[in-house]
């Protein structure tokens, strides 16, 4: 099989490979396309060139968690969500607040997330987030009962257009009062 | 409850003498807040964010009453009330009862006992904005659409090796299985059960009684066959046509047609 021999040739091999994979591809996943004859920096750079290129077009090259992948832009949202009229269901608020402990408190134990919602978790609340590939558990506390540990996944990252926790709003903005240490 | 009522209420050192008329939400307008709440840290944030308290200063009788109205309205509707509620119950008048008590000198340091309810308080809100603005975050399959061009995969398909003992494996199994195909051959269609209950029962009408080793003749008759007579006469029995009948333990063993009886 003949290997790309310019830029421009590499750069259309990595979009193809881009435009078509239904999941973010790492950069692991595109050193592949060229049969181990690329750098790493290299790769890099040529996903900067193919980012600027697409910036005309309507869809953009986005780098979350997993990886990179192509997706509308935000302003097309609009139009495209006329195609699919039924609307997602939304999550209860359970399941956000649930999320939202398990994201900016990880790892922790549904007794965690009891103490913080001040109720019970209840079992539907976990699977459904499991489900989605949001959270999973990613060990036990050692303490009687070894419960289990929950973690939010690169999917949820992927899923919240994020490259990792970090970019999450931080949680200080969400305290409304300051709490005097006395 | 009601003792709490007659408490005098100290607000930031004023004393209230009556409860302020905008801590008072008509009963009829509860039920439909009633099961919007999400535990009872999420009812009291609804009380003293509506009602203007100060988080840091919480007035506990006030709070106290409130949170017990909303309760009571609670059981009066039937709504299965969680525990949580009733645990918060008490840990409010709890609370409320330790603020009331005159501290000794030496332990005027203590926290206020209100220290660790406000601690939960902040940090369950924080956690509902937090939840607020997740959700509000665009996601993928709701405002993010990704580009899903259609591809074809053709998987690069490799021959599988083989080697001399996978050849040999394979042949020994053939020749297993043609093995157990001989078995097969010998189908219903040739010997049929039925048949020979007629011929058995033939038999019998003519001589009554025959001894179990009469019945078969290992000489002439291939074990097939045998066993189809066995089962000729197992089914003549069941079906109450014959008796089998035996005097002692390994004696011997006679058949008798039983219409003779």
């Amino acid at each position: 099989m003949r290997e790309p021999d310019n830029i421009e040739e590499m750069k259309r091999i990595l979009e193809a490979a881009l435009l078509t994979s239904p999941q973010p591809l790492a950069l692991d996943d595109l050193l592949k396309l060229f049969a181990g004859r690329m750098e790493r920096a290299t790769l890099r750079m040529l996903l900067d060139e193919l980012k600027t290129d697409w910036t005309e077009r309507t869809l953009e090259l986005v780098q979350v968690a997993s990886g990179y992948r192509f997706q509308a832009k935000a302003e097309y949202s609009e139009y495209l969500s006329r195609l699919n009229p039924e609307r997602q269901p939304k999550y209860s608020r359970a399941v956000m607040e649930t999320l939202a402990i398990i994201a900016y408190r990880q790892p922790v134990t549904r007794g965690d997330i009891e103490q913080i919602r001040g109720v019970a978790v209840n079992p539907n609340v976990i699977r459904q987030l499991q489900e989605r590939d949001w959270i999973d558990v990613v060990g036990q506390r050692e303490v009687p009962g070894r419960p289990s540990l929950y973690a939010t996944t690169k999917h949820f990252l992927d899923d919240l257009n994020l490259r990792s926790l970090a970019e999450l709003p931080p949680f200080e903005a969400f305290a409304q009062t300051e709490i005097p240490l006395d | 409850m009601d003792n709490a009522v007659n408490l005098q209420v100290k607000i930031k050192g004023e004393t209230l003498t009556e409860l302020p008329q905008d801590l008072y939400i008509p009963p009829d307008a509860l039920e439909v807040y009633l099961e919007t709440f999400e535990g009872p840290l999420d009812l009291l944030l609804y009380l003293i964010r509506k009602h203007n308290l100060d988080i840091l200063d919480i007035p506990m009788a006030n709070l106290t009453v409130q949170y017990m109205a909303y309760v009571d309205k609670m059981t009066a509707v039937k709504l299965e009330l969680a525990a949580e509620y009733l645990l918060m119950s008490a840990m409010l008048i709890e609370i409320k009862s330790r603020m009331l008590l005159p501290k000794p000198e030496e332990i005027a340091e203590e926290d206020d006992p209100r220290a660790e309810l406000v601690r939960r308080l902040m940090e369950y809100e924080a956690i509902k904005l937090a939840a607020q603005r997740l959700d509000a975050m665009p996601k993928v399959g709701e405002e993010i659409d990704v580009a899903a061009a259609y591809y074809q995969h053709i998987t690069q398909v490799k021959p599988p090796e083989v080697g001399l003992d996978d050849l040999v494996e394979a042949w020994r199994n053939v020749l297993k299985r043609a093995k157990l195909n001989q078995h097969h051959k010998l189908g219903r269609a040739e010997l049929s059960v039925r048949e020979h209950m007629s011929l058995l029962l033939r038999r019998l009408s003519a001589v009554q009684v025959l001894r179990f080793d009469e019945l078969f003749d290992l000489e002439t008759e291939g074990i097939p066959k045998l066993v189809v007579n066995f089962l000729a006469m197992l089914e003549l029995a069941k079906e109450g046509l014959v008796r089998i009948t035996q005097q002692e333990a390994f004696g011997t063993i006679y058949v008798q047609a039983n219409s003779s009886t």
